[in-house]
C-alpha cells in the first residue's frame, strides 16, 4: 500500500496529473533565482526544450548560453563557481554529462568547484529521437567522480524539489531527468533529501510479506507502483523504494530493507552495467549479501518509438516487473 | 617598477635554475615549455602587472592567472615560491608521494593556484567562467589565462574563444606560449595552427604580438592589454622551447623529459654563464 506518511499524491492510480521532470526543474530554477543571487544558469542550445527560457526571462543578465559546447559549458561553469557564482549547467544527458565528462572530471570535480549538472533526456522515454538521444550510461559515469552526488528523482515535483536542494548542497550535483511526461507522484509535503531514498510501497503489515523489495528510480517508478498495486490484488505484497539517491546512496535505509528481504530487484532506464542496481549491489554484497535480479537495459543501444513502446520492449513495464515478481518467488 | 629589467633577467636565470634542479630531483616532468616561458611568468608576477597577495591568496579583488598547459608545473611552483606563496624549500618536493607539489598542479593543495590543470584545452573555459563571473559580481579583477599552443588543436579551446568574444569579455588577457612543439613534433607538421593571429581576430579578440623572452616587450603588451576595453586580449608569445640551454633549445624530444644528472650538470653550467644575465656566485 502507499506509503501515508509521505503525503504522496492520492490520485497516483486514478487520473494523476502528468508534468515532464524538465517542466518541474524549469520551475524549480527560477525558484532558486529567486532566493539566490548567485544562481547562474548555463545552457547549451537546448533552453526551450530544458524549460531555462523561464530562467532566462526572469534573469536574463544571469543566463549564459554557450550554444553547442558541452565541454565548454563545464569548464566555464567551473569558473564561475570560482567566481563565487552557483552555476547550473543544462543539457541533454547523453551529451552532458556524455560528451564532457572529462572536463566534469577535472575542471569540476577535481577542482572542487560546485556545479550542478542537469541532464535532461535521460532514459529510453526520450522515445522517437532514437538511441542517439536516449542516455543510458548516465549514472555510471557520474557515480565514479568524487565530489559528485547522483540524483534521480521520480516526478516533476521531485525534480523542482531537488534542483532547490542542490543549490544548498556542499558538492556538485548530477540531476537526472526525463523528457517524457509522466504523473504527479508526490504532493508538495512530500519530502525530498539528497542522499535519502522513499519507501513509497509498503507491504500490508496485517499480511504475509513477499519478502521482496524493489529499488527503482526515476521514470519507472510509477510502473513498479502500478505493479505492486496489481500484486497486491493477487495477495502479493512487496515493497518499493524511490531510489533517488543514488550517490550518496541512503544506506540505512538500503540495509534496514535488505535484512527484512529474501531477495531484491532494482530497476532503471539505464544501461544494467554501472547504474543504480550496481550502486546496490556494490553495497550490499558488502554488507547484507542476498539475491539481487537487475532489470535495465542490458548492453544495447535504444531505438525510436513512443516512451511507452519502449519501456514495453525492453521489459521495464508493469507487466515486465510483475513477472520478475513472480519468476523469483517461483509463482 | 620595483625591479628594473635587469633584475627580472636574473631572476629569469634563477628561475630556470630552479626548473633543472627540480626535474632533476623528480626524474620526470616537463622540461622544454618550462624552460621557454619563464619570461612570461616574470613579467605577470614581478613585473607591476598582477595583482596578488601571497599573505592573503584568497583575496576576493585579486587578479586571477588560470595556468591552462598544467605540465608548466615546476615553472608555475618555482615563481610562486619566489612571489611568497611558500618557502623555496619545498621546490624539492615536486612530484613526491605527499608533497603539494603535484605534478600538474592541484588548486585545493598549493595556494596561488587558481586551478587543477594538465588535461590541456580546458584552463581558457575556466578562465572565461571567472571572467564572466567577476563582471557579474561587478569585481573589476583581471583573468590572466596562460597557454600552450598545442592546446589550439583541442575544440574546447575555441569553445571558448568563441564565447569570449561573444561577451567581449575585456577583463581577459591570455598569454599563448608559441613554442611550436607539442609532443608529437612541430606544431605546424602535427596540426597546422598558423595564422594563429588572423584566427583570434577573425573570432573578436585584440592580438598583440611580442618576443616571449623579452621582459621589457612583455610588460608593455601586458599594460597595453589592460587598457583595451570591449575585446579579449591574446598576446602571442613567440618563444623557443627549452630557451638557456643549447641541447634542449627548440627539441621537441624534450616536450615531456626531465634531465639526468650530467645533463642538469650541463644545463646549470650554461644558465650560470648567460651572457648579460650573469647570476651572482655570492648568492
Amino acid at each position: 500500500m502507499l506509503n501515508s506518511e509521505l503525503n504522496l499524491n492520492p490520485d497516483i492510480f486514478a487520473s494523476p496529473q502528468k508534468k515532464s521532470m524538465r517542466d518541474g526543474f524549469g520551475e524549480g530554477l527560477v525558484l532558486a533565482g529567486e532566493l539566490n543571487k548567485d544562481v547562474v544558469a548555463l545552457c547549451a542550445d537546448v533552453t526551450d526544450s530544458l524549460r531555462m527560457n523561464l530562467f532566462k526571462n526572469r534573469f536574463p543578465e544571469r543566463f549564459i548560453e554557450l550554444g553547442i559546447a558541452e565541454q565548454n559549458m563545464a569548464g566555464v561553469a567551473s569558473g564561475l563557481a570560482a567566481a563565487g557564482k552557483i552555476p547550473v549547467m543544462a543539457a541533454y544527458a547523453v551529451f552532458s554529462p556524455g560528451r564532457n565528462w572529462e572536463q566534469i572530471r577535472t575542471s569540476i570535480c577535481y577542482n572542487q568547484q560546485k556545479v550542478i549538472i542537469v541532464g535532461s533526456h535521460a532514459g529510453l522515454n526520450v522515445g522517437p529521437d532514437g538511441a542517439t538521444h536516449q542516455a543510458l550510461e548516465d549514472i555510471a559515469l557520474t557515480r565514479v567522480l568524487p565530489h559528485l552526488a547522483v540524483v534521480s528523482p521520480a516526478d516533476a515535483l521531485e525534480a523542482k524539489k531537488a534542483i532547490l536542494k542542490a543549490i544548498d548542497y556542499p558538492t556538485s550535483v548530477y540531476l537526472r531527468l526525463s523528457r517524457e511526461v509522466s504523473p504527479i507522484l508526490t504532493t508538495d509535503d512530500t519530502p525530498f533529501t539528497i542522499g535519502r531514498s522513499l519507501v513509497f510501497w509498503l507491504p500490508d503489515q496485517t499480511k504475509e510479506f513477499s519478502g521482496i523489495t524493489i529499488f527503482v528510480s526515476g521514470y519507472l517508478v510509477f510502473e513498479a507502483l502500478k505493479a505492486a498495486q496489481e500484486l497486491k490484488k493477487e495477495g502479493i505484497e512487496i515493497a518499493i523504494i524511490n531510489n533517488s539517491a543514488i550517490k550518496p546512496l541512503d544506506k540505512e535505509l538500503i540495509l534496514d530493507w535488505a535484512k527484512k528481504s529474501k531477495a531484491i530487484i532494482t530497476i532503471e532506464e539505464h544501461q544494467i552495467a554501472g547504474g543504480m542496481g550496481s550502486a546496490i549491489s556494490e553495497f550490499l554484497s558488502e554488507n547484507h549479501p542476498l539475491p539481487i535480479h537487475f532489470m535495465g537495459v542490458n548492453d544495447a543501444f535504444g531505438e525510436s518509438g513512443q516512451a511507452q513502446e519502449l519501456i514495453h520492449q525492453y521489459h521495464l513495464d508493469q507487466e515486465a516487473i510483475k513477472n520478475k515478481v513472480k519468476e523469483i518467488l517461483k509463482i | 617598477m620595483k625591479n628594473n629589467i635587469k633584475e627580472l633577467e636574473n631572476l629569469a636565470t634563477q628561475i630556470r635554475e630552479e626548473i633543472i634542479r627540480m626535474l632533476m630531483r623528480a626524474k620526470s616532468g616537463h622540461c622544454a615549455g618550462p624552460l621557454g616561458a619563464v619570461e612570461q611568468y616574470i613579467a605577470l608576477y614581478f613585473g607591476d602587472i598582477l595583482k596578488y597577495d601571497p599573505q592573503n591568496p584568497d583575496w576576493s579583488e585579486r587578479d586571477r592567472v588560470v595556468i591552462s598547459n598544467g605540465h608548466y608545473a615546476p615553472l608555475i611552483y618555482a615563481i610562486l615560491a619566489y612571489a611568497g606563496y611558500f618557502d623555496k624549500d619545498e621546490l624539492k618536493t615536486l612530484r613526491k608521494l605527499g608533497s603539494r607539489l603535484q605534478g600538474h598542479p592541484h588548486r585545493l593543495s598549493l595556494p596561488g593556484i587558481e586551478t587543477s590543470s594538465g588535461p590541456v584545452g580546458e584552463g581558457l573555459a575556466q578562465a572565461v567562467g571567472m571572467a564572466l563571473g567577476l563582471k557579474l559580481s561587478g569585481i573589476k579583477s583581471q583573468v590572466y589565462c596562460l597557454m600552450g599552443d598545442g592546446e589550439h588543436d583541442c575544440g574546447n579551446t575555441w569553445e571558448a574563444v568563441m564565447l569570449a568574444g561573444k561577451y567581449q569579455l575585456d577583463n581577459l588577457t591570455i598569454l599563448i606560449d608559441r613554442n611550436n612543439i607539442q609532443i608529437d613534433g612541430f606544431t605546424e607538421k602535427v596540426m597546422p595552427l598558423e595564422p594563429l593571429k588572423d584566427k583570434y581576430e577573425a573570432f573578436n579578440w585584440k592580438v598583440l604580438e611580442v618576443d616571449g623572452h623579452n621582459i621589457e616587450e612583455l610588460i608593455r603588451a601586458l599594460n597595453k592589454a589592460k587598457a583595451i576595453f570591449v575585446k579579449p586580449v591574446a598576446i602571442i608569445c613567440n618563444t623557443i622551447p627549452g630557451k638557456g640551454v643549447n641541447f634542449i633549445e627548440g627539441e621537441y624530444q624534450w616536450h615531456g623529459k626531465a634531465p639526468n644528472s650530467q645533463e642538469a650538470e650541463e644545463a646549470l653550467k650554461q644558465l650560470r654563464t648567460m651572457k648579460g644575465k650573469i647570476k651572482s656566485e655570492l648568492d
